[in-house]
């Protein structure tokens, strides 16, 4: 098997053709909070495009997709997640499977927290024995999700490897967590909030892309978002 | 927001109960992994403190806490000797010293979970207490309605036995009415308390009545060292009049299910044939209470930011 590409040469590439990139700062603020100002940092159309092309690395660098294993860290993993399997499908013809991983029971910061959070769903389809794992999240910055989600996945099992698509990384590691497919590189301030926001659907869940392929669904954009003052833990972490 | 404590039905709000609930069905998850734990209370200490011998419900504990990778120390004193309110603050200052991070108490004199949760620095969690609640098994009751019917709202829950000793009835009448279900007691005159309508519930002495398109039958356990007491003459008595049955259960709707907190006395309230088989869901019942007090103890153990 070949190496992923090296982390970074991929956003580069992003970072030339992605239009979002050309955008100018957009500052009308997010629905809940006056205190910040907000832009997209990547639309519809450039996480399609993103995801395209990571799709693509994957297939490259785990040599076809025999043993491949997409697992996404809910919520923003999961759309992301259904996107990139059917990329790969339509790329090499076999669908991998698509598990859900919920990291929160494996959380470093849970004994100093005033409250619990909820828990998301978890749904393991099938073993990671031997299978290349590629963990799908959203957005990635201190890398303790990340962590997480690898001691979380090493009680289903023992997968041959495990890599990391991460659509937007931020950069702030405070482990060393390598991130193997990277949609684009942000560069962020440790208190900026970079929020991905996938169409719901009825339940809360992000929507799925339906199957049946009556046009387009959207996947959702992701919003830059800079904090005027200290606000609630967001995503990205 | 869930408080500090988990003492009884009545003081968690319709959203607590559903914030539990939804913890609890990501929990069943984890018993179907292979490795059946997670590391989130690693460190923490669960004390199980039983005054009373209940191996169904601390055997459930226990196991939810160990899942949840909690050190679990069951700390069972005999009841009689702890009857006098200085010997219970002197255990519970104890306790305290062994600095544990939660606290599952069960006791026969209702109220001494409240005790303690005001003196202990540990969250208390009620596994029981006399004839008040047993929030624990009322909410597992519903988690197994919810899974079995999809919802509670507008069902018709139908709890048969002695609800004047019932903690579990008591809980699970504020639980289900809380969210929105219909609830009908029933029992003989001597076992239902002249208030208990006050709860929101209709008290039937006429068993068809009480079943009539019913969603859920619920028996409870005949205590029988209160058998021969004044309540009801004899266990035959009770068994032709109140004890479940399929053609009883017939009165209620077609897909009504069949639950009973247990141990069951086969025969006395629930027949034989109903104890073991759809639709009774008994065995899903105790499955489902380890995943619930999983839900219990995440939300409760340990918090920081006390």
């Amino acid at each position: 098997m070949t190496p992923p590409a090296a982390p970074g040469e991929a956003p580069e590439r992003v970072h030339a053709e992605d239009p979002a990139h050309a955008l100018p700062p957009e500052s009308g603020g997010t629905e809940r909070s006056g205190r910040r100002s907000g832009r997209v940092v990547l639309d519809d159309e450039a996480i399609r495009r993103a995801l395209k092309r990571i799709a693509h690395e994957i297939v490259e660098s785990a040599d076809g997709t025999d043993h491949l294993y997409l697992v996404a860290i809910p919520n923003g993993g999961v759309p992301l997640g259904r996107l990139l399997v059917d990329n790969l499908e339509s790329l090499t013809g076999a669908r991998p499977p698509l598990g859900i991983l919920d990291t929160t029971l494996y959380r470093d910061d849970l004994s100093t927290r005033g409250s619990r959070p909820l828990l998301r769903r978890t749904e393991m389809p099938s073993s990671v024995d031997g299978r290349v794992v590629v963990l799908v999240e959203d957005v990635v910055n201190t890398g303790r999700t990340i962590r997480a989600g690898m001691d979380a996945l090493m009680d289903f099992g023992r997968p041959s490897h495990v890599r990391v698509v991460a659509l937007v990384d931020r950069g702030h590691r405070e482990l060393p967590i390598k991130i193997d497919y990277v949609g684009k590189n942000i560069p962020t301030q440790p208190g900026d909030k970079v929020v991905f926001r996938a169409p719901l659907s009825a339940e809360g869940e992000p929507a799925v892309a339906d199957q049946d392929g009556d046009g387009p669904t959207r996947v959702g954009t992701l919003e830059l978002s800079v904090l005027e003052a200290d606000g609630e833990e967001g995503g990205g972490r | 927001m869930i408080g500090r404590d988990i003492l009884g039905i009545e003081d968690l709000s319709r959203e607590d109960i559903e914030t539990i609930l939804e913890t609890a069905e990501r929990m069943q998850e984890i018993g179907n992994r292979e490795v059946k734990k997670v590391p989130t209370l690693r460190g923490r200490t669960h004390i199980n403190l039983f005054f009373e011998p209940s191996t169904r419900t601390q055997t459930s504990f226990e196991i939810a806490g160990k899942r949840l990778a909690a050190d679990v120390v069951n700390f069972s004193v005999s009841s009689s000797s702890v009857t006098k309110k200085e010997t219970l603050l002197d255990t519970a200052k104890t306790l305290d010293a062994m600095d544990p991070d939660v606290v599952v108490v069960r006791h026969k004199v209702a109220g001494v979970p409240h005790r303690l949760a005001e003196v202990l620095e540990a969250p208390v969690i009620n596994a029981g207490d006399g004839a008040h609640e047993h929030p624990s098994q009322a909410l597992l009751d519903m988690l197994t309605v919810r899974e079995q019917k999809g919802r509670i709202e507008g069902l018709t829950v139908t709890i048969i036995g002695d609800i004047a000793h019932s903690r579990v009835a008591r809980s699970n009448i504020y639980g289900f009415r809380k969210l929105g279900a219909e609830v009908r007691v029933a029992g003989p005159p001597t076992m239902l308390p002249a208030e208990i309508e006050q709860l929101g519930v209709k008290a039937y002495t006429n068993l068809r009545e009480a079943i009539e398109g019913a969603d859920v039958v619920m028996a409870l356990r005949i205590q029988m060292e209160r058998l021969e007491g004044a309540c009801f003459p004899s266990v035959r008595e009770y068994a032709a009049t109140f004890g479940l049955d399929r053609a009883r259960l017939r009165y209620a709707k077609e897909d009504a299910i069949v639950m009973h907190p247990g141990p069951v006395n086969r025969g006395v309230e629930l027949a034989h044939e109903l104890a073991d088989h759809r639709p009774s869901v008994i065995l899903d019942q105790v499955r489902n209470g380890v995943a619930l007090r999983m839900a219990l103890l995440y939300l409760v153990a340990g918090r920081g930011g006390r």
